[in-house]
Parts: C-alpha cells; sequence; structure tokens
C-alpha cells in the first residue's frame, strides 16, 4: 500500500480529533499526546506528498513532526505559518508525558487537541488555496459559482 | 542585552504610520493608539502623505512593487517628517515596512526597483538603514515600559484572565526581525512576550495561550471563508480553554478576523464562544483609565461593554 493510500483524509482526522476532544480525561493521556502527534505528522504528510516529495523519516529535535514541517516549508515560506503551532503541539506532548499525573494533564490534553486541530485545519486550507491533492476537485466548484477569473 | 535606555528616549517621537487598516475596519486600533500617545505624552506624527505599504494583494502580483510602496512610506518618513523611527501598529504593514529594510539591504536588484521607480515618482529613494520600523509593542515596551505602566495603572487589570494573540505576521520571517531572539529584553520569535508583558504590568493575569502565534485564515478569508472560520474558531476555543475572558489582539486583520468569524462561526457551524475581543492598545487604554468611547472600543463588532462595566474598567 501506498504512503498516501494509508492516509486518513482530512476529514476523518477532524473526526478523530472530535474522538479525543471527547475523550480527554477518560483515556490515558499518554496514548492521547501520541496520536495527536501522529494525526500531525499525517496532516503534514499530506502537504509533502501533495508538492511531490518523499516524507522524511527524520527527526528534529526528536520529532518527525518538526521534520516534516520544515520539509513542507523548504521552498513555501508561507508555510512556517504553522512552525510554532506544531512546536506548541511538541512541547504539550512533552509536558504530557514527562508528568502525566500532573494535575494540570487534563487541561494540557484538551489544549493539545485543539494545537493538533489547528494543524489540521491549516494544512487543509493550505491544499485548497493551493489546489493540490484531494482538495482541487473539491473547491474548483466553489470558486467557479463565485465567478472569480483564473489567475494568469 | 538590549540598550533600553537609548530605546526610551530615541522612541518619545516617532513618524506613526497607521496604514490603510487602521482608517477602516482596524479604527479602534487607531483610536486607542493615539489616547495613549496623548495619556503618555508620547509624541506621534503622520508620516506624510503616506501610501499602502503593498499589503498581500500586491505582493502577490509583483513582490519588489510591493517593496517599492513599503519603501516610499520609509523614505517620507525621513524625507518629508525628517524622522529616523516609524512606528507602525499593524502586523501587516509592520512586515511589509520590515521586510522593505530586508530586502534594499540584501537584494541588489530589489533595490535597482525601488530606485528606479521613486526617480520616475520624483521622490528621493529611500536606502536601507536610513530609518528603524518598530511596532506598537517596541513602543511602548521601550518608552513606558512595564514599570512605568505599574506606576500609572497601579494593576488596574487585576482580575481580568487575557489571551495575548499575536498572530503570525509579527515574528514571521525571523531573518526580516534581526533585533529580535537578542537575549534579555528583546521579543521573542517562538513565544513572543512584548504583549504579555506589557498588559502584565497593568495587572492582567495572562493565561497559557498554545496558539498566540497561529494562522487566523486572514488570507483565505475571502476565497476560502469556511477555512478561515475553523482557525478562528479554533483559536477562540483554545482561549476559552486556556480560562482567558479576552483576546487582546495587535493586528488589524487578526482582529477583525476574530471578530467576524466568531459571528460566523456561530451561524455556520452552531458553534458558540463568548470570549471577548479588544486591542491591546484598548486595554492599556483603560487601565490607563482613558474611557471606553474614546479607546473606540463602541466601533468593534465584539460586544465587550458589559465584561468592562463588570471588571470596573468603564471610567
Amino acid at each position: 500500500m501506498s504512503i498516501a493510500n494509508s492516509l486518513r483524509p482530512f476529514d476523518a482526522l477532524e473526526a478523530r480529533l472530535d474522538e479525543l476532544n471527547e475523550a480527554c480525561g477518560r483515556v490515558d493521556a499518554v496514548l492521547l499526546a501520541t496520536d495527536l502527534v501522529a494525526i500531525g505528522e499525517e496532516a503534514l504528510t499530506h502537504w509533502v506528498l501533495a508538492r511531490g516529495d518523499v516524507p522524511t523519516s527524520a527527526e528534529k529535535e526528536g520529532f518527525r513532526l518538526l521534520a516534516l514541517q520544515r520539509q513542507g516549508s523548504t521552498g513555501e515560506p508561507s508555510f512556517n505559518a504553522c512552525r510554532e503551532s506544531c512546536r506548541e503541539l511538541a512541547y504539550h506532548f512533552n509536558l504530557i508525558v514527562d508528568d502525566p499525573l500532573h494535575p494540570e494533564t487534563g487541561k494540557r490534553a484538551a489544549l493539545a487537541v485543539l494545537v493538533a486541530r489547528h494543524i489540521v485545519y491549516f494544512v487543509s486550507g493550505k491544499m485548497q488555496v493551493a489546489g493540490l491533492g484531494e482538495f482541487c476537485c473539491a473547491s474548483k466548484p466553489v470558486r467557479a459559482s463565485e465567478g472569480v477569473a483564473p489567475a494568469t | 542585552m538590549v540598550d533600553v535606555t537609548d530605546k526610551a528616549k530615541k522612541y518619545r517621537s516617532v513618524a506613526y504610520y497607521p496604514g490603510c487598516a487602521l482608517e477602516g475596519s482596524g479604527n479602534g486600533y487607531d483610536v486607542s493608539t493615539r489616547a495613549i500617545a496623548r495619556e503618555l505624552d508620547l509624541k506621534l506624527t503622520d508620516v506624510k502623505d503616506w501610501n499602502c505599504c503593498g499589503a498581500m494583494e500586491v505582493k502577490n502580483i509583483d513582490p519588489k512593487i510591493q517593496t517599492y510602496l513599503s519603501a516610499r512610506v520609509l523614505s517620507q518618513a525621513v524625507n518629508e517628517n525628517k524622522q529616523d523611527v516609524v512606528m507602525a501598529p499593524c502586523n501587516g504593514c509592520y512586515h511589509n515596512l520590515k521586510k522593505a529594510e530586508y530586502d534594499l539591504k540584501n537584494d541588489a536588484a530589489t533595490k535597482d526597483v525601488v530606485q528606479s521607480l521613486s526617480a520616475k515618482s520624483g521622490h528621493m529613494a529611500y536606502e536601507a538603514g536610513q530609518a528603524e520600523t518598530i511596532h506598537a509593542l517596541d513602543w511602548l515596551k521601550a518608552t513606558v515600559g512595564e514599570d512605568g505602566l505599574r506606576k500609572r495603572t497601579q494593576g488596574k487589570l487585576a482580575g481580568l484572565k487575557v489571551a495575548n494573540y499575536y498572530g503570525c505576521m509579527y515574528v514571521r520571517p525571523r531573518n526580516i526581525f534581526p533585533e529580535k531572539d537578542k537575549g534579555p529584553g528583546s521579543e521573542s520569535t517562538a513565544r513572543p512576550h512584548f504583549m504579555d508583558d506589557l498588559l502584565g504590568a497593568a495587572g492582567a493575569e495572562n493565561v497559557e495561550f498554545p496558539l498566540k502565534t497561529a494562522c487566523c485564515g486572514g488570507a483565505h478569508t475571502l476565497s476560502d471563508s469556511d477555512t478561515s472560520t475553523k482557525l478562528v474558531l479554533n483559536i477562540l476555543q483554545a482561549a476559552e480553554a486556556s480560562g482567558a475572558e479576552v483576546i487582546a489582539t495587535e493586528c488589524p486583520t487578526c482582529h477583525s478576523g476574530l471578530e467576524m468569524h466568531q459571528i460566523r462561526a456561530e451561524k455556520r457551524f452552531g458553534k458558540k464562544t463568548n470570549v471577548k475581543i479588544l486591542y491591546f492598545t484598548q486595554l492599556l487604554g483603560l487601565a490607563l483609565g482613558i474611557g471606553p468611547r474614546k479607546l473606540g472600543i463602541h466601533t468593534n463588532i465584539s460586544e465587550s461593554m458589559d465584561l468592562i462595566v463588570d471588571k470596573g474598567l468603564a471610567g
């Protein structure tokens, strides 16, 4: 199975984030944090693949998430608008994993869900604007109905 | 280390570049910035005959023409105002003026275009290093600072929980902000704190807010409104999950986006959030005892008067 086929589409990632949001406080916080980082990596992988690159398996500061973000922003500086969100997700992962019994863990997990959600929204929005991947066809009818002239 | 004494003196009188947004949807930001300047006896002189910085629209068509437009603003400040510090409260303007400075210093082709267009337009070409562009946060941090605000406000914002939202253009890309990330006293591009410092000194309780530099979707707002609404809703929900009652902003595009998509999120997705949205200059103005109307709070879309009254900040 190709990498692209193994990726969940963005709406599935959003649905999983909804589930994790509901489950905050009831599931193992470390597993939840691990799942959130994996969702972030999956969103970034969509972007890297859509640009025709091979997603890196390297890590940056211990996170593949950060390496993928760097790869995705190479030649596309505007993609760095999600750099700090990725770093925040890594930070919240570390907070949770380093001290899962901390009294603030529930709040940290809830915030980590929102940070991961921001990455998913950001990347899916960038793909729509760039006309890449699965959102290319989805975005065309919307723009066609608005009568927007094609870029020359 | 940053020499704060020199800056405190230098920034007391600056050329003020409001930019287009502050004359329109961001008027409350302009009004409150001027009100604070009067209250703190800081001199703002509008850049004479200023023009658009080129914003996103021109930049997307031709980045060098955008650079020229920003360079003309700097040229006006230097040659017409005879000033060497330009204060731009709008993140977009601030970013573009800083980028023009960087490109003029590092890219010969940009310099040629700016010189050629300046000659054609009949004004002196701006040259890198003639002026310094600062943000409203730099201006207040250097001139009044935390100590000054503590004395002047007596902790008037005590009990107000604030999420400080900087947006992405205030710190990105890092290379156009050589003064940032220079250790104690300087701003951080990874975790900016100047707004936290100022509002904290006025007594506010700054919450730990993980999306302080996250994208507000401003660039998508016309082409893909749903993405903008989702991004904004997420920021609003994160602020509420952080315990904030107010989001403090320092960018008119972010501010308008938060306000408008807060309403749209409820209509489109049925998701209501209650967190209020105010410019940081409006919050500082309230802390300094300036009335809400003089700070343009009635021009905001976000209705925050109940909270302001409740917190005893209505004057």
